[in-house]
């Protein structure tokens, strides 16, 4: 599949959702909801449970089930209340020093003007903020759509998978074509020019690795993620804080390309 | 109508390396009028004709806050790269960086702001609407690396259009680098004040123009994550004309305050001030 027929797949109706991927992967659930602040957001629904035999904190985008489901997730796009409410259940979690399971897929954060009015881009940099310092560990896998920034503020991980269909972006393709050539219409040929498949976040160090997809087998196909996630957990969870940060800000450290003007 | 403004004293600096004195007309953002560079740095980049703010170049804007001679730029020959062969954007860089004088859509250094010692970056609203790509971010990454390792405040001066998406994914990644480099040097025990100017948006105000210990911002400056257009399209309501002005988000609780051109340098310097640990290392 290119790229445009992926964006498509990930976006079909049909296609699994975050709360099917916490419910194939997780046992012994308990979902926990409000972000102290202001509300609750559906769009991001979070909680604890057993990954294999020990405890996790998953946090997981949500687009709704039938319509109604879906305006009341304004489609997955979370709103201010999300992201604050992910974050306390990180605080949370590294209080307990339990790992953090976050699953991506969204078209970004809710454009609205109360999400505006109650601070959407501070929500979201105060999620990349302390990211950057949680000492807990921390996976991501984008199941689905990778939106902006929406996206990145589940996404400040230790380790990132990609499904083998999911896509990661700068910009929704199709606000990316109404920029550039104005026509909104063009969205397939701002897909190529933004690079937002699997292969090309691991090409730019975005992802460590994709994951084959396999619908017709979902169960097996989580099961494998699990133990995935586990083996990585496995290794991150013994490390020191220090350790453990020191390799988070790394990994997004030497992500650019750019011309230092001192090697000419 | 004049509107005075009244000028205080600022260093008149020689037309020495990181200040050159290359003279250019600016269009006032209001009213329309045309005032050549030199005219409005002597008026704060104030209109004289309506009162209105000019955006200001970023040299300029570093010039106007640091004690003469005192500013030393780092990284300054470091510039973006077309890796992705992106439509378009090579000419953007080629005007951008004829038009402008710079390599890159941000100005680092270190400088002295009333003989306090600090760290500084400036975004240049006229360089790709400042948008935030892998040289951007490289360059304010190791400006907070660089304040860490001296145990430097560091003043950031937004603006931006948001990420820079003719560098797709890598673009998007800078805000976490940003970030990244901004919590290390919050967790060294030091300042980080963010001057929001207009305009701040996007990328830019999900990430570092929202993690200051202090927020600042200029009046009547816009600030905000998505854009008027998109909300409007999505939502189908019309929004306020306040809606995501520095006014707007200071009776929201999201900045310290909003501090006018006369006033900036002083409050800038006091702040530095207040949090001066002595432990300060210029070089
Ligand atoms: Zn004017």
């Amino acid at each position: 599949m290119n790229a445009y027929e992926r964006l498509k797949t990930v976006r079909a109706s049909d296609r699994k959702m975050g709360s099917d991927y916490v419910n194939a992967m997780f046992t012994d659930k308990v979902i926990l909801c409000g972000d102290r602040r202001f509300g609750e957001d559906p769009a991001i629904m979070g909680g604890i449970g057993y990954l294999g035999d020990i405890p996790v904190t998953f946090i997981a985008m949500d687009k709704g089930s039938d319509l109604a489901d879906r305006m009341r997730k304004h489609f997955g796009c979370p709103m201010p209340e999300g992201y604050r409410k992910a974050l306390r259940l990180m605080k949370q979690a590294e209080k307990f020093h339990r790992p953090v399971v976050c699953i991506v897929d969204t078209l970004g954060a809710y454009p609205g003007a109360e999400g505006e009015e109650r601070g959407q881009g501070q929500a979201i940099a105060e999620n990349l903020f302390e990211m950057m310092g949680l000492k807990t560990p921390i996976i991501t896998v984008v199941v689905g759509e990778g939106g902006s920034g929406g996206a990145l503020a589940l996404a400040v991980a230790d380790r990132v998978y990609m499904l083998e269909n999911a896509v990661y972006s700068v910009i929704t393709p199709d606000g990316c074509a109404s920029i550039i050539w104005k026509d909104s219409s063009r969205v397939e040929d701002a897909t190529e020019c933004l690079h937002i498949t699997a292969e090309d976040m691991v090409k730019y160090s975005v992802a460590e690795d994709i994951i084959r997809e396999d619908f017709e087998n979902f169960d097996v196909m989580c099961a494998g993620m699990r133990d995935r996630i586990l083996h990585d957990i496995g290794e991150l969870l013994p490390l020191s804080p220090k350790k453990l940060l020191d390799g988070r800000y790394e990994r997004f450290r030497k992500i650019g390309i750019y011309d230092d003007g001192e090697t000419k | 109508m004049k509107i005075h403004v009244r000028l205080f004293s600022r260093p008149k600096v020689k037309a020495a390396e990181p200040f050159p004195d290359t003279d250019y007309e600016l269009k006032c953002p209001k009213c329309k009028t045309a005032h050549t560079r030199s005219e409005l740095y002597e008026r704060n980049f104030v209109c004289p004709d309506c009162g209105a703010y000019f955006r200001i170049p970023a040299r300029d804007r570093i010039r106007m806050l640091c004690d003469e001679g005192s500013f030393v730029e780092t990284n300054a020959k470091l510039t973006s790269v077309d890796f992705l062969d992106f439509p378009g954007y090579s000419d953007k860089i080629t005007k951008a960086k004829s038009s402008t004088g710079e390599l890159c859509a941000v100005v680092t250094g270190t400088m002295r702001v009333e003989g306090h010692p600090c760290a500084v970056f400036a975004l240049d609203s006229r360089f790709i609407m400042a948008s935030m790509g892998s040289a951007v971010g490289e360059k304010i990454t190791r400006l907070f690396e660089l304040a860490t390792r001296r145990g430097l405040p560091v003043l950031g001066v937004l603006c931006s259009g948001g990420a820079r998406m003719q560098e797709g994914i890598v673009s998007l990644m800078q805000m976490a680098k940003c970030s990244g480099a901004a919590r290390r040097h919050s967790d060294a025990g030091l300042l980080y004040i963010a001057l929001l100017t207009d305009p701040t948006t996007g990328g830019m105000t999900a990430s570092i123009a929202m993690q200051g210990d202090i927020t600042l911002a200029e009046p009547k400056t816009l600030v905000g994550f998505a854009g008027r257009r998109v909300i409007e399209q999505t939502t189908g309501s019309a929004l306020p004309g306040n809606f995501q002005t520095s006014e707007f988000l200071l009776d929201r609780g999201f900045v310290d305050m909003i501090v006018d051109r006369e006033s900036l340098r002083s409050t800038v310097s006091l702040l530095l001030r207040q949090h001066t640990t002595g432990k300060e290392k210029e070089a």
